[in-house]
């Protein structure tokens, strides 16, 4: 091999590429810095919110450095990232803000009495929040019973039956559109409904069941549908060639290869839906007292506690404003659970080896 | 057991679009039948009429017969379930399922339709049709491991052990090696040399070689242009079709010159 | 893909073959059951969607049609929903106007800039934000945000007063429609984040190492490749966010202490407000007429999600045909 290319000379070469640049510890450096500016903002009479301006213009040295240094183009691109990042840590504050706030305020409320008892006859301190507790498990477990069936059913429809049809395209697009219905328009159809079997007035716990299945649904459907898609051809091919009908192979092979991705997915709904408050404000109302029946009268759960015990905390308001912030914890401990739940299913209860 | 299968004036539609067009064969029993021929020539398309697989696609649907031991799969009352059971298949690549153990894999014909069994009665059918597939000695430590512990190979046998436990006539492989590496192929090629004593094989391949090396008789199928349907161009015994074919297209895509 | 070439190849042979084809074999029962189950389920959905539009149009009317003297808040419905309309719209616009270059900045963040290793779980820190309580944001929004952001307020009455949204005078209480708008942001944050997100992880990887490979650096590689492809799709982040924002109850009915009235100013102690917060605050004590009206106005508001979200849905359709994505 003899090549006819006239070669630059290496140290031309070298020159060529070789650019003047930060040096490696440089940005970290400056990084650590500003980390450090916003601690010391938090330990002295500072503050946190300063101490975290501060550092954002501390770490803004990088991209100034960069100019001076590097170039005009490589500095636009430090911005960029000091942008970028700095847009994070912004989303992080008011998620740092809120459990902070939720746990300093609520924990002191929590005691045996305050899950044990209702709010029955309490006037200033005492009383708990367990009418609540009853009423948010029985309203969304009723909301469940109503929303994972026909949310995998329809899930099953649109991946196993309708393919692409257009029907299914149709009920797919509103499925989607579903997703965005306010919750309150959710109460207000539930109360609608009601009203036609019950009359005006009407307040049930099972309305706040049917409110939340509204909502719960759309998010049922989009799970498990990802989920079912998820389940390869060849598997229903494999129980099809075994002479398997189709039925028995969707109830057999492809749900519970499914099976922790649906899991997962019903857990995340729930915990969406266990937290709303503006339907089950309309339609399920508020009391002080327990009640184990969905069919009968009003029913208090732990979102409409914190909501009315905030909002109308009476004479004296410390006692009920303490409650309302440790229910407001025990519904966000709840929510935090089913998230948890929900990982830990699809992390250790997916079929092993799937392709 | 094992049937002939004769096959006249089969067209094979997806829709409004004809596949395979006029496809007249007969496969003979206890026998190694290979379809050959260049990719989308429609051989996979009519190995799966064979056992009506090829229904799973919406809108697809044949015209002609497939006679089976002297019955139509097409006729009006047959349940293409259980045609499928009488007509078993194994796939390109191993299809083990994942959530079931390595017997349960083996049983699954019989628990998917929810057979009642006895006990000692399963583990029987689990041991011989691991046995036959060749796979008995690796795996009888294990039959409670889930199959996708078993490597690719492994994998296919057992699928091959999962499709003659329901006791099938006939089998079809489609391209049963092509994800497997060349050690773990010649273990299934001896395997289908042991098959044909009770069953009729028939097996689509891409591997001329392997065509020549397991099958009794080769079917070559092309397309007969662009956008045309596929169809059956020659059809003989395997030394005849590798040594003097009597098409020119069959002679040089044995060659290699196309395809 | 596939399906598709095959049907409108098979164009040419239709007709010809109609007489041929066969009639379905007969179904299993069990096929039967299962498969009218999954049919009926996905019917239910739609019947339910038509439900609840019927539902609020049938109890909304007499609220409509009702006179001033027959309802609670002695008005007609037309002066009465008007001003609730625009507190909807003010509160969910300056929402996304806080919210989407943030959630672009943090959704960039994760899809191009954060170290490989730590993506996941910011991801997972960002779903969280998603997983509060919507009552928990308004618990949070009047007492820790409204006391902490008020002494902003007095700076920019003070400094920036000469601007109408400005114009103060600034709330006592920090309990403002910017406040709302704030925590509104955030409740919308992470679903932008979200889709965004996924929007820059299918940017193709050929037109990123294109960029890439002529010298750009990582900004000039995301202005290039990134933006312009995921551009529709930024667009209907911001509408889905926005129908989110509109229907959003609680974190307005707690923060506000509404007074109904038409008003840009941001920072002072009357503040528009909002269907959704209007419903929740009057839906106790209404009963009569005044119930339907309030009924009415869930339509109203119903109707304006409806047509955001449906816009951002069929955006998102036309490009996923555009694209070839998916």
């Amino acid at each position: 091999m003899t090549t006819t290319l006239t070669r630059p000379a290496p140290s031309e070469l070298g020159a060529d590429l070789r650019g003047r640049r930060l040096p490696t510890w440089g940005p970290t450096t400056v990084w650590s810095l500003a980390a450090a500016t916003a601690v010391v903002g938090l330990l002295t009479p500072v503050g946190l919110a300063r101490g975290l301006v501060l550092a954002w213009f501390v770490a803004a040295l990088v991209p100034a450095w960069s100019f001076v240094v590097e170039g005009r183009r490589k500095a636009t691109d430090r911005v960029v990232t000091h942008l970028v990042a700095s847009a994070f840590v912004l989303a992080l504050i008011p998620l740092v803000s809120i459990l902070v706030a939720v746990v300093g305020k609520g924990s002191s409320a929590l005691s045996a009495e305050f899950f044990s008892y209702s709010m029955r006859n309490v006037v200033g301190e005492g009383g708990g929040i367990y009418h609540g507790i009853i009423g948010t498990l029985l309203i969304t477990a009723a909301a469940s019973v109503i929303s994972v069936p026909i949310g995998l059913f329809t899930a099953i429809y649109l991946i196993e039956y309708g393919d692409d049809s257009r029907l299914a395209s149709s009920i797919r697009f509103l499925v989607d559109v579903m997703t965005g219905i306010p919750s309150i328009v959710a109460g207000l159809f539930a109360y609608a409904l009601f009203v036609l079997f019950f009359g005006e007035g009407v307040r049930m716990g099972v309305g706040g069941s049917v409110a939340l299945s509204v909502l719960m649904i759309p998010v049922v459907v989009r799970s498990c549908e990802e989920m079912l898609k998820l389940v390869p051809n060849e598997l229903r091919e494999a129980s099809y060639a075994l002479g398997v009908p189709k039925w028995r192979t969707i109830a057999k092979v492809v749900l519970p290869t499914a099976l922790a991705g649906i899991v997962t997915g019903i857990t995340l709904a729930i915990a969406r839906v266990i937290g709303e408050t503006a339907p089950l404000l309309i339609i399920a109302g508020m009391t002080d007292s327990v009640n184990f029946n969905l069919f009968d009268g009003r029913m208090q759960t732990l979102p409409v506690f914190t909501y009315s015990a905030l909002m109308n905390p009476g004479v004296p308001a410390e006692p009920s404003i303490e409650r309302a912030w440790g229910a407001a914890l025990v519904l966000l401990l709840i929510v935090m659970a089913l998230n948890l739940v929900a990982r830990l299913v699809s992390h250790f209860f997916s079929p092993q080896g799937e392709r | 057991m094992a049937k002939s299968i004769d096959v006249t004036d089969l067209n094979i539609y997806y829709g409004d679009f004809l596949a395979v067009q006029d496809v007249n064969i007969t496969i003979p029993a206890r026998a190694v039948t290979a379809f050959i021929g260049p990719s989308g020539c429609g051989k996979s398309t009519f190995l799966r009429s064979l056992n009506r697989m090829h229904e799973v696609i919406r809108g697809a649907y044949v015209d002609g017969k497939v006679l089976v031991d002297g019955e139509d799969l097409y006729a009006q009352e047959m349940d293409p379930v259980n045609v499928r059971r009488k007509i078993g298949m194994v796939f390109q690549r191993p299809n083990p399922f994942p959530t079931m153990s390595i017997a349960e894999n083996v049983l699954a014909g019989q628990r998917l339709n929810s057979k009642r069994m006895k006990k000692s009665e399963a583990d029987d059918v689990v041991e011989q049709s691991l046995r036959r597939a060749g796979l008995w000695a690796e795996v009888k430590e294990r039959l409670d491991r889930p199959g996708s512990s078993l490597s690719g190979g492994q994998q296919q046998r057992l699928c091959i052990a999962r499709a003659i436990a329901v006791e099938p006539e006939v089998l079809l492989m489609d391209e049963p090696c092509s994800a497997l590496d060349p050690i773990s192929t010649s273990v299934i090629e001896d395997l289908i040399h042991e098959l044909k004593n009770d069953y009729t094989i028939v097996i689509v391949t891409h591997n001329m070689q392997q065509a020549a090396r397991v099958s009794d008789q080769t079917a070559f199928f092309n397309l007969a242009g662009v956008g045309q349907p596929g169809r059956l161009v020659e059809l003989g015994p395997t030394e005849k079709m590798f040594a003097n074919p009597d098409d020119p297209a069959t002679e040089a895509y044995i060659q290699g010159r196309f395809g | 893909m596939g399906t598709r070439r095959i049907r409108e190849e098979g164009l040419r042979v239709s007709s010809t073959t109609e007489q041929t084809r066969r009639t379905a074999p007969p179904q299993r029962p069990g096929d039967r059951v299962f498969g009218g189950l999954s049919l009926g389920a996905a019917l239910l959905i739609l019947a339910t969607l038509a439900g609840v539009a019927i539902f609020l149009t049938v109890q909304g009317i007499p609220g409509i049609t009702a006179s001033p003297e027959e309802v609670k808040y002695d008005t007609t419905f037309l002066r009465y929903v008007g001003p609730l309309v625009f507190g909807t719209l003010w509160a969910a616009a300056l929402a996304l106007v806080l919210a989407a270059p943030v959630a672009i900045g943090v959704a960039l963040f994760i899809s191009h800039y954060a170290p490989r290793r730590l993506a996941q779980p910011i991801g997972y820190v960002i779903d969280l934000l998603a997983a509060v309580p919507s009552v928990v944001y308004g618990a949070w929004g009047m007492v820790t945000l409204a006391a902490a952001i008020q002494p902003v307020y007095l700076w920019l009455e003070e400094h920036l007063g000469f601007i109408p949204l400005f114009a103060g005078p600034a709330s006592a209480t920090g309990r403002t429609i910017l406040t709302a708008a704030l925590v509104l942001a955030i409740m919308i944050l992470p679903i932008m984040t979200a889709i965004c997100r996924e929007i820059f992880l299918q940017t193709p990887r050929l037109h990123e190492e294109a960029a890439l490979a002529l010298g750009a650096t990582r900004w000039e590689m995301t202005r290039m490749a990134v933006f312009p492809y995921a551009r529709s799709g930024i667009v209907s982040a911001a509408m889905l966010a926005l129908g989110r924002a509109l229907g959003e109850t609680m974190a307005v009915a707690m923060v506000l202490s509404a007074s109904g009235v038409i008003s840009l100013n941001l920072i002072s102690s009357t503040n528009p407000s909002t269907i959704a917060a209007n419903i929740a605050h009057s839906f106790k004590e209404a009963s009569g007429l005044t119930v339907n009206g309030l009924i009415a106005t869930g339509l109203v508001l119903f109707v304006i999600t409806f047509a955001v979200n449906f816009a951002a849905r069929a955006i998102v359709d036309r490009r996923k045909e555009f694209s070839g994505a998916n």
